[in-house]
């Protein structure tokens, strides 16, 4: 930004009105396009003939007083399984990126079941990954019962770790050979430049996409109703069989909604953050 | 103690077909500041990275000390860390403040208690006048002084051999002599130095050898007058003469 005490000419005058005035015409155009086509799209939706029973079974207010203990009870536990999953995802995904960056034949098996793993669970879909861990494990009767809930947190992590150890191995891939050469002829060992040096670097440049698939993540967390958990999906069903009424799901749906916005922003915001930093001064 | 810092045999590489080095003997000794010139991809730089242990060799044997480096089982990071290297990127690392990255080899490497690895990293940067940089990111630095960092960064673990691999390739000229006068500085110390260097003028100066690679060999090797100045070789001639004219005696260097 310039100092606005320094002297300014006549054509930087006028350049900023210039400016100014084209500013308020932009924003001015693009409101009211935005208002007039809010409206039309409200006045047809509410002028179909089947407006008044779709207002009734999908936005009825005492429906949705009504299951909302239940839905905010289920949603707890959306955020539980998230918190849990997260953390696992975080761990797993850094573990099979560094497994899978590492060089040389004798990790070839490691490597190899790393690239299993991932071609595997990114190719899975999610549903048939909680159906097989949600009932399968448990049906092994190996390890101690344990809840649904645990099973589905498992089948998310299992799934998420696949995508997530891609975006952090492009970001290991990212950060230039030379950032490795330095550090190795330091005399730091693999695992210490791979932890001081590669890892830093890497997980600044995939944020981004890391943040992104936390937002994904957060409502794919609403599946482990598939195993009966009573989570926020599966209260609103509940909700839903009891009344006739859909209204329950459009406010669980809400809710997810309202969930992810704060990390949509971040995301944003962070997002925005990096390019100013990357493309200080420049007009594009 | 040794004569000898380090010693080459034969040393060979090959990248796929090239043959980049082909069997370079060369012995360099203590308090030494031995200078590489040739044309680029002469093998200057392989040489260097072959020496710190960041290539593998294909043959020949090369000693730091009394130790075989090139065999297989002396472990490679010990030898490394006797080895300083600045290389013509600079190559600090970014996310590390100035002083962390100056100290991270002693605390890592050294296992130095981290207040006494920042303090002497703090006495080495005092000494080469950016001490008041020592809390910034390298970003923040001029090439000059991101450099110089570098190079600080290669003796902070006081190793008995310094490589300075082309260092002020990437630099405009102004900023050539900040660090070319860290290097002078650190010869007169006593430093042993090997470096690739495309400065005719301060390899002339500084280096009490100079050694001139063409095609992965040593084509000619003494004391850099003589080198400079009445060049044995052909190829030595018609090199040096792109640097400093024909005749040889000019010393000025663009």
């Amino acid at each position: 930004m310039r100092s606005s005490s320094l002297p300014i000419s006549d054509v930087e005058i006028g350049r900023r009105a210039y400016r100014r005035t084209q500013n308020t015409r932009s924003v001015l155009v693009s409101l009211v396009s935005t208002l007039v086509f809010a409206v039309v799209i409200w006045l047809t939706v509410v002028n179909t003939p089947g407006w008044q029973s779709v207002q009734r079974s999908f936005f009825d207010l005492e429906t949705a007083i009504a299951a909302w203990p239940r839905i905010i009870a289920g949603l707890w536990i959306n955020i539980q399984v998230l918190f849990f999953a997260s953390i696992g995802v975080l761990v797993l995904s850094v573990v099979i990126a560094t497994v899978r960056t590492l060089r040389g034949p004798i990790w070839f098996p490691l490597r190899a079941l790393a690239a299993a793993y991932t071609d595997l669970f990114r190719g899975l879909p999610l549903i048939i990954v909680l159906f097989l861990v949600g009932f399968g494990i448990p049906g092994l009767e190996l390890f101690p019962r344990n809840s649904a809930q645990f099973w589905g947190t498992i089948a998310l992590i299992l799934t998420y770790s696949a995508y997530v150890s891609e975006v952090f191995r492009a970001g290991i891939e990212a950060v230039h050979p030379s950032q490795r050469l330095a550090a190795r002829s330091l005399g730091l060992s693999h695992g210490q430049t791979m932890r001081i040096v590669v890892l830093p670097q890497a997980v600044r440049k995939v944020t981004p996409a890391l943040m992104n698939d936390f937002v994904a993540m957060q409502k794919d967390v609403g599946l482990i109703s598939v195993l009966g958990v009573v989570d926020a999906v599966r209260a609103a069903q509940i909700e839903t069989a009891a009344n006739f009424n859909f209204t329950p799901y459009v406010l669980a749906g809400l809710l997810f909604v309202l969930l992810a916005l704060p990390m949509i922003r971040l995301t944003d915001w962070y997002t925005a953050r990096l390019r100013a930093r990357e493309q200080m001064g420049t007009l594009l | 103690m040794t004569e000898h810092v380090l010693r080459l045999q034969g040393v060979r590489k090959r990248f796929g077909d090239t043959e980049v080095l082909g069997g370079v003997d060369l012995t360099v000794a203590r308090h030494e500041v031995v200078a590489l010139i040739g044309a680029s991809g002469s093998g200057k730089s392989t040489l260097l990275r072959c020496v710190s242990l960041l290539e593998q060799l294909d043959d020949g044997r090369i000693w730091l000390g009394d130790l075989d480096i090139s065999d297989p089982r002396v472990a490679p990071d010990r030898v490394r860390a006797r080895i300083g290297i600045v290389f013509q990127q600079f190559n600090l690392f970014p996310h590390l403040r100035v002083i962390d990255n100056v100290a991270l080899a002693s605390r890592r490497v050294l296992r130095t208690p981290r207040s006494q690895a920042d303090a002497a990293a703090l006495a080495l940067l005092d000494r080469v006048g950016l001490a008041d940089k020592a809390q910034e990111y390298p970003d923040r630095l001029s090439g000059g002084q991101q450099q110089r960092v570098a190079i600080v960064r290669a003796i902070a673990t006081n190793p008995e051999l310094l490589l300075l691999d082309e260092i002020t390739s990437a630099l405009d000229p102004e900023l050539v002599t900040e660090v070319l006068d860290l290097v002078r500085q650190l010869s007169a110390e006593g430093t042993t130095i090997v470096m690739a260097t495309h400065e005719m003028a301060f390899a002339r100066d500084v280096a009490d050898r100079v050694v001139f690679l063409d095609g992965g060999v040593i084509v000619e090797e003494g004391r850099s007058a003589d080198v400079f100045e009445h060049p044995r070789e052909e190829r030595t001639r018609a090199f040096l003469s792109r640097f400093i004219g024909p005749g040889g005696s000019g010393s000025s260097v663009a």
